[in-house]
């Protein structure tokens, strides 16, 4: 045991991983534990750049052999139709089946309102939950990241929801070692984040890394946007632009990317990868708190959401 | 504001420290935090804004940095931390991922939780208080838990004057008593979290200190240590036979390595058939190597068709565990439901899960003097005692003390898979306290 601590170590050590090997490593063994432990898992698959990335690595966990796994994806209907595309085309490509959820179908029927401010990401809760029981999927693997959010620094890399896909923080088991416990009743499930440990930073460097192509949307580009509440939004029969707002032509990117009605983009020029992430590590704004809408709505919003079974 | 050359620093690649703290919402623990992540500059502008709004409608002047990571509306109200949350933050040398745990005697399960994946514990003590119970129960988790590194943190120098004697004295007792419990590396550090004096920028309050702020040690601490001298060791996840045209024959073992070095052409034991083979190849994620070491995630394959399966264990030939069916550990009880002797339970361990049966509790441990109680019939939550299980089917199990992750274990409910216990295989301590009361002659403890 070196009891001395002032030298700093650098790739001298032959043993030493880099970040994002050990993030990689530890998200890989993730999946494997599901694939070992779960009888029907799910990923949920947006063609966002979070559920990208989790396929990337799924592919890689299970790599000669196929993803054991189907993807589903919560279609809240206002989404950009560039991922969609992306959707589609990642599914076709590696021959994966896709289950969709969609929130459109759910209002046309009557089983969920409108709400009045047109956004529709709350919507997704009774879909998604519903999609689980139809399908009886036991593990359902989401993107979702510890740093993202205050409420979700309490998530667990398996957190475990009852039959309404209610999460209670007091009855999350504790994680040890790198022991997860996915035992569950039936009608119960576990929600998976197997990227838990990622920041914003370190999902960008690891696709520059790996040379992931991501939708078009993440890049810099010319759009039509108008500002409601400080964000760029996408004109669109969504629900905007209102009397009051204003299109205009900027050239813009996402940096995340979910509805259209509570995602905003922001003003870049970044073209390249590399320049999206000179412009991340400088930027002094967190992902959610640049441009998602619906993160802000109160002080203790996601918990309410994740209480009612959202991600 | 970054400049371009901290930019291209920010992006290289670095190494990644876990670390825990412990400490009481009193010991000023969430503002040490947010002092870390403040002083980093790891804290975003809107993160900040929410934090001053939040402090205004309180009535607070200035914001309030413990609210940066007190999440839940619960905690929020009631000014506490109720369970183990996860920060990150990174610094041109190194990126970081915190287990915030809080330090109430009845979240022991919390400190152990975090502690339980931490290269290094920050123990943090009130300088006017100086060593109380709470610090030795924070000492003895990290001994328990084989926490490499531990760090004192002695907080709230600027109220006693900044005055060296008060921090050497304090620094003194809490070191004798943590080496006494087999911490074996432990670097005390004088604070002001507060004020902001060594925890990210040196202190001009306190010259007489020479040595690093904390965030100087949490960038510089090794991370890993000698892999080649622990026992290797390979828990099979998951049977890779993708059975196409292509490839008809491929069978891979996937697993993430949990403790020392693998090579191809080495003679390695499947344990618990104890049958033999040698690695025939190691696939790194799509590359294949000749070497891998832990933490990596691989795919071994094997020179014989032999029988492997989720569950076993693959280790050298000859340096393989020993096979038992009598597990005998120190176990933390994390669950609100007891613990009892007779009581029928899952263990698992590594990626196998057996059924097993609770033989005998011979003694619970008071954490804040180590003395020991005889036969308690039953655990209940936060409490940390001696434990028999007899499993089964047969483990390949280490000592905790050997290997953090061969050694250790779960204790399940098999009603609704609740998580009941925390188990660490083998001896407590790993050396003699020279505190506490006197051993009971039929004790399982090393002491």
């Amino acid at each position: 045991m070196t009891t001395v601590a002032t030298v700093s170590e650098g790739t001298d050590n032959p043993y030493a991983l880099s970040h994002l090997d050990s993030l990689e490593s530890e998200a890989v063994h993730i999946f494997r534990e599901v694939a070992g432990e779960f009888e029907r898992p799910v990923i949920l698959f947006s063609g966002g750049k979070d559920s990208i990335l989790m396929l990337h690595l799924a592919l890689k966990a299970f790599a000669p052999a196929p993803v054991p796994f189907t993807l589903l994806h919560v279609d809240t209907g206002h989404n950009f139709p560039e991922v969609l595309e992306y959707r589609d085309r990642t599914v076709a490509e590696h021959g994966l089946r896709l289950h969709v959820a969609s929130v459109q179908e759910y209002i046309d029927a009557g089983k969920l309102r409108e709400r009045p401010d047109g956004t529709r990401n709350p919507l997704q809760t009774v879909p998604l939950t519903e999609a689980i029981q139809q399908h009886r999927f036991d593990a359902v693997f989401g993107g979702g990241r510890r740093d993202e959010e205050k409420a979700r620094a309490k998530e667990r890399v398996f957190s475990l929801r009852d039959e309404f896909s209610q999460w209670d923080p007091r009855r999350q088991r504790p994680e040890l070692w790198q022991l997860y416990n996915g035992r569950h009743a039936a009608g119960e499930h576990v929600r998976v984040f197997p990227i838990s440990n990622w920041t914003e930073l370190d999902v960008w460097q690891y696709i520059e890394r790996e040379g992931i192509e991501l939708p078009q949307i993440y890049f810099a580009h010319e759009r039509e946007v108008f500002n409601r509440s400080g964000m760029w939004l996408t004109a669109g029969d969504w629900g905007g632009p209102k009397e009051h707002e204003t299109v205009e032509t900027r050239q813009v990117r996402y940096r995340t990317v979910g509805d259209m009605s509570c995602t905003g983009a922001v003003d870049s020029d970044a073209t390249t990868l590399d320049a999206v992430i000179t412009e991340i590590a400088a930027s002094r704004l967190t992902e959610r708190g640049a441009t998602r809408a619906d993160d802000k709505m109160s002080e203790a919003a996601m918990e309410d959401r994740k209480r009612e079974g959202y991600f | 504001m970054t400049t371009p050359t901290q930019l291209a620093e920010q992006l290289s690649t670095t190494t990644l420290l876990r670390f825990a703290t412990a400490g009481s919402v009193d010991d000023g623990k969430s503002t040490l935090v947010g002092r870390l992540l403040h002083d980093s500059k790891s804290v975003l502008t809107d993160q900040l804004e929410a934090v001053e709004d939040a402090s205004r409608k309180r009535g607070q002047e200035a914001p309030d940095l413990a609210l940066l990571t007190d999440g839940l509306r619960a905690e929020r109200e009631q000014g506490i931390t109720i369970d183990v949350a996860y920060r990150y933050f990174a610094t041109t040398r190194r990126r970081f991922i915190l287990a915030d745990t809080p330090g109430h005697v009845q979240y022991t399960r919390n400190m152990v939780t975090g502690a339980s994946t931490a290269e290094l514990a920050v123990v943090l003590v009130d300088a006017r208080n100086g060593v109380v119970e709470q610090t030795r129960r924070h000492a003895a988790v990290a001994a328990l838990l084989r926490v490499p590194h531990v760090v004192l943190a002695v907080n709230k120098m600027d109220l006693v004057e900044y005055a060296e004697p008060v921090f050497a004295a304090i620094a003194e007792e809490f070191t004798a008593y943590a080496a006494s419990l087999g911490v074996p590396e432990i670097t005390a550090i004088p604070i002001s979290a507060l004020a902001g004096d060594n925890v990210v920028e040196p202190s001009a309050n306190m010259d007489w200190y020479g040595g690093p702020t904390v965030l100087e040690h949490l960038e510089t601490v090794p991370v890993s240590h000698d892999l080649t001298a622990c026992h290797a060791r390979f828990p099979v996840q998951y049977v890779i036979r993708p059975q196409t045209a292509e490839l008809p024959d491929y069978r891979g073992y996937a697993g993430q390595i949990a403790a020392g070095v693998f090579r191809v052409g080495e003679p390695v034991t499947v344990l618990p058939s104890g049958r033999t083979s040698t690695i025939a190849g190691i696939d790194l994620l799509g590359d294949s190597v000749d070497i891998a070491w832990a933490p990596q995630s691989v795919t071994l394959r094997l020179t014989d068709d032999i029988d492997v399966s989720r569950g076993d264990l693959i280790a050298p030939v000859n340096d393989s565990p020993a096979v038992t069916q009598d597990v005998e550990a120190t176990v933390c009880h994390v669950a609100d439901r007891p613990l009892a002797v007779g009581q029928r339970v899952l263990i698992k361990h590594t990626t196998r899960t057996v059924k097993a049966i609770v033989k005998d509790i011979p003694s619970r441990l008071t954490l804040d003097d180590l003395s020991q109680h005889p036969a308690p019939g039953q655990l209940v939550a936060n409490e940390i005692g001696r434990v028999v299980v007899r499993t089964a089917e047969p483990l390949a199990l280490d000592a905790y003390a050997d290997s953090r992750r061969t050694g250790s274990f779960l204790l399940i409910d098999p009603a609704d898979g609740t998580t009941l216990s925390a188990g660490m295989a083998g001896a407590s301590f790993a050396a003699v306290p020279q505190t506490g009361t006197p051993v009971d002659d039929d004790a399982e403890w090393d002491f």
